[in-house]
């Protein structure tokens, strides 16, 4: 199965080789699907898709898209699903206009209202989801109706205008009056030699105490690859009108959340609650406090998602965020969520979260028509799971479709009550040692 | 037709690394009551899964012939198309639906293709009113108790025409007249020509039913004993039961036993669900540092719950009793008071709750004792690979890096790292609860030197085992616990599998709690 030749001898050709598909595959996906479009632009309409403006358009298109997705990956991540995120950014965003525009607040006051709107409502979802433990799935199912309700109920089935530096949030190219397009080039180059210090700092760190875990060719050429894409993408956004304000403002969530999960023991308590709820209680994870806090932070989020919108539509409208729940959920298992919980990164929801957005703005730019581009996105969704399936069958060498245990045709078991037993529930009873304790 | 309804002859049953039966015989007659007994781990269950078509045929040496035909079952339909049905011990049920449907469940009483309630609840009543079932048959299985749901299950193998009933365990959870009720039935089962299999660990209520007892050890027909013609007493029984000796399986050990540090006192648990039903009565135990403490007992006598529930509350509701160390009176609400107290409990199912098997070792390692390798709850990423590395050679698992998934390592290493995750938290006490289940001999030796380095640093452990001859060979001091209760301690010196047999095995319903020594 294997093409074994040069294996050994450690070449660049060997790193790509050996690149680990779960870990980058959504990044070449991502870039593959660019080029696609360039290609297919440059065929068909003579001209090209990979633009300054179009990379621009596709940050500002999807960036509310892309802050719900970072929350939903924590709590996909944590073994739950928020269907409810749609209409809380909506409710958010509207009592968040209503005190811009009928309390006179400030700008930052209004978008604080909002932010904290949302996380009392992931106060009121975390309550019944950690410590009730009702399903997230129904609690969040009612909170989409009862959001939606309350949104139409505070707006009137009225739009409510915002004005000023509010919305320049979304859609803004300045922070402070200073114009963003230097910076954006200058902060690029710094942080691509800031990442490249720190990446050669862990690396002799690693190789001293000899607990290196990867080939010294492959990290390299990781670490050379990383730092020549931010660069690119900086001059990229330069060449046009610098980046965004809500890139940046993306930019710091990503930096921020991917510390938080891979560097906070919070973090790490969001993982192993959801990979395996009970080892992790064993282990002395408050599991239940973390899913409450996981869903908090998911409000928070869903409420400055809510700011973004209201910003770029000038208005707080009774519909916002219709299905955006859904593009969100999408954007975490495009990005290598796994269904079961326990698996995900933060970059991968952006990632995945680009992927649709990219097409979305390809196929718009071809001119195709939404209905179809509704079809593609559809299917780049499960294509993109079974892409995640087939990686792991891959990886344990089983056969891609269906598996039946065993065949034994034992009788389905199911054991009465609620799962909130704690981990040994009647285990004592169902544990059949013999064939184990023979030896 | 010959006198006997079954005969297994020369049964054999590999699985990965483990002979679990070698050679087994077994004979039962017609209308007879046969029990099966034997130590966990001798392979009762697994002969019975052959017998019912679990492990299909050629799974297995050996031959299996029923009513005088050679049977080769290929799933469990197959066998039940035969006549032989296995009741499990933990009931295979549909608690939301009624009585007559679980009768009927895969067997639907249907015409033309629909379901006729009318006969599928008719014919369920005939059934319940042989079993001695009342109640009516619409009602649901989860409304209930289990002494009638065992009942339902029965009433379930006869709507299958069962000529051989096999039950695991019937009685464990049932309380005494519910388990008279039911060997009552199966005695007025045996008058209707049903022929019996009973696996069970009451001895008394063995000897009181069984017409013959079959003896397995180590995965060998001991002796089938007629309880007519021989004299069989329990003694009897256990010695046949457990007569082995111990073998150079444990590494040497001088222990250097301090003072008691650890006590539990007064320690009574109830079950989260069945809120009425004790798991755990009055237990009391200790240990001191330095010494290794055994707890013996059968399955579902309580040992896991005891051990959770002192483990932060990790198990069990009402939970009322005192655990003190050093003196100091504990007040542990959660598993993370626990860990910070000093407690360590590595489970018996690493799989499921030992372990995140699609993590690598950093992340197992560290994950109890996270805060050990971070500041404001900031991880370092460098100190958790260093101590991930560091106890990967301290504990020898054999992996190829600390990156790899604790999913791809063998039962031996994974349980390498349980202990190793245990360890780094710094416990005082550690509670292992079957720390050997399912790995290989030189891993168990790995282990048990593993263990001896603990208490050597002054550490005490409380271990958990369902192998008597691992017990006698590690520990210092054994308690024995039955139904709950401990039922007794033994010394190392006066300790022998025949008295931990019988404090295992003592009932102790009629209240009266013998404590030796």
């Amino acid at each position: 199965m294997t093409i074994k030749t040069t294996a050994d001898r450690p070449s660049l050709l060997t790193a790509v080789r050996n690149i680990n598909l779960r870990a980058y595959g959504m990044i070449i996906a991502l870039v593959s699907i660019m080029v696609l479009f360039q290609v297919l632009d440059v065929v068909m309409q003579n001209q090209n898709f990979i633009t300054p403006r179009n990379l621009t358009n596709v940050i500002l298109q999807n960036s509310y898209i892309l802050i719900l997705a970072i929350g939903m990956m924590l709590v996909i991540i944590n073994g739950h699903i928020d269907l409810s995120v749609g209409s809380v950014l909506a409710f958010c965003g509207a009592v968040s206009a209503i005190a811009l525009s009928d309390w006179g607040l400030p700008w930052y006051l209004a978008v604080l209202v909002a932010v904290g709107t949302g996380a009392l409502i992931g106060v009121w979802q975390g309550f019944w989801i950690a410590f009730v433990r009702i399903p997230a799935f129904i609690v969040t199912l009612a909170g989409m109706l009862l959001f939606r309700g309350l949104t139409l109920k505070v707006l009137g089935a009225e739009t409510v205008g915002t004005s000023g530096p509010y919305n320049d949030l979304a859609s803004g190219y300045t922070i402070a009056g200073v114009d963003l397009q230097m910076p954006t080039l200058i902060i690029g180059i710094v942080g691509a030699a800031v990442y490249v210090a720190l990446a050669v700092r862990s690396r002799s760190r690693q190789v001293k105490a000899g607990i290196a875990g990867s080939s010294q060719i492959a990290w390299l050429a990781k670490v050379i690859v990383l730092a020549a894409v931010i660069v690119v993408a900086a001059f990229t956004f330069y060449s046009y009108k610098g980046l965004p304000l809500i890139g940046w403002i993306l930019l710091a969530l990503v930096l921020i959340y991917t510390f938080i999960a891979n560097r906070t023991v919070f973090g790490r308590h969001i993982y192993a609650g959801g990979g395996n709820e009970k080892a992790a209680m064993l282990s002395g994870v408050k599991t239940k406090q973390t899913s409450f806090w996981v869903f908090v932070n998911m409000g928070a989020l869903a409420g400055l998602a809510g700011v973004i919108v209201t910003a770029r539509l000038q208005a707080a409208t009774p519909d916002a965020g219709n299905m955006f729940e859904l593009h969100a959920i999408a954007s975490s298992f495009i990005g290598g969520a796994s269904m079961t919980g326990g698996v995900g990164t933060i970059i991968g929801a952006v990632i995945g979260g680009l992927v649709m957005g990219v097409m979305n703005q390809g196929m718009r730019v071809l001119g195709v028509a939404t209905d179809t581009v509704q079809v593609v996105l559809g299917l780049v969704v499960l294509a993109a799971v079974f892409f995640d399936v087939w990686n792991k069958k891959r990886a344990s060498g089983g056969p891609i479709v269906g598996t039946t245990p065993g065949g034994s045709g034992e009788a389905k078991r199911k054991t009465p009550g609620p799962d909130d037993s704690g981990p040994a529930g009647d285990k004592p009873k169902d544990k059949d040692p013999e064939p184990a304790a023979a030896d | 037709m010959s006198e006997d309804i079954l005969r297994m002859r020369g049964i054999t049953k590999r699985f990965p690394g483990v002979l679990a039966l070698d050679g087994v015989d077994m004979r039962v007659k017609r209308a007879s009551i046969h029990a099966l007994v034997g130590e966990n781990g001798a392979g009762k269950s697994t002969l019975m899964k052959i017998l019912s078509g679990v492990y299909t045929h050629g799974d297995f040496e050996g031959e299996i012939e029923l009513e005088g035909e050679p049977a080769r079952f290929r799933n469990i339909r197959d066998s039940e198309e035969s006549g032989v049905v296995i009741i499990h011990q933990e009931l295979a049920l549909v608690p939301e639906l009624s009585i007559a449907e679980n009768i009927y469940l895969g067997n639907e009483q249907t015409r033309r293709g629909v379901i006729s309630w009318d006969t599928t609840n008719t014919k369920a009543a005939g059934l319940m009113d042989q079993v001695g079932l009342h109640e009516h048959p619409q009602t649901l299985v989860e409304k209930i108790g289990v002494g009638k749901q065992q009942l339902v299950e029965i009433a379930k193998a006869l709507s299958k025409q069962v000529k051989l009933l096999i039950l695991d365990e019937p009685t464990a959870a049932l309380n005494d007249s519910d388990s008279e009720n039911l060997l009552e039935l199966l005695k007025q089962l045996r008058e209707n020509g049903v022929t019996c299999i009973i696996i069970s660990h009451k001895l008394g209520e063995v000897l009181a039913v069984a017409d013959e007892i079959t003896v397995l050890r180590d995965g060998q027909t001991i002796e089938t004993l007629d309880t007519e013609g021989d004299a069989v007493t329990e003694d009897r029984l256990i010695k046949s039961m457990v007569g082995r000796d111990l073998e150079h399986l444990y590494p040497p050990h001088t222990p250097q036993i301090g003072e008691t540090f650890f006590e539990v006192s007064d320690w009574t648990v109830y079950h989260p669900e069945h809120r009425d039903r004790v798991v755990v009565n009055n237990a009391a135990i200790n240990v001191a540092r330095g010494e290794i403490v055994g707890l013996a007992g059968l399955m579902g006598a309580g040992r896991t719950e005891f051990a959770m529930s002192v483990f932060g509350r990790s198990w069990g509701g009402s939970i009322t009793g005192d655990v003190t160390l050093d003196g100091r009176r504990l007040k542990l609400n959660s598993v993370a008071d626990a860990i910070k107290a000093g407690i360590a409990y590595a489970t018996e199912d690493r799989k499921q709750y030992g372990l995140h098997l699609d993590y690598d070792l950093r992340e197992n390692f560290t994950l109890p004792g996270l805060d050990k390798v971070s500041k404001q709850g900031v991880i370092d990423l460098h100190e958790v690979t260093s101590v991930a590395e560091r106890l990967r050679g301290e504990f020898g698992v054999k992996a190829p890096s600390v990156y790899q998934l604790a999913g791809n390592l063998s039962g031996g290493n994974q349980q390498k790292i349980v202990l190793g995750k245990w360890v780094f938290t710094g416990p005082e006490l550690l509670i292992l609860d079957e720390p050997t289940r399912g790995i290989d001999v030189g891993a168990k030796y790995e282990i048990y030197e593993l263990i001896h380095e603990l208490v050597d640093q002054g550490k005490g452990v409380l271990m958990i085992s369902s192998e008597l001859p691992e017990l006698l060979g590690m520990c210092d001091r054994i308690y024995a616990m039955s139904a709950g209760h401990i039922t007794g301690q033994v010394d190392r010196e006066n300790a022998t599998q025949e008295e931990l047999m019988r404090l295992m095995t003592l009932e102790t319903a009629s209240g009266g709690e013998e404590l030796r020594q």
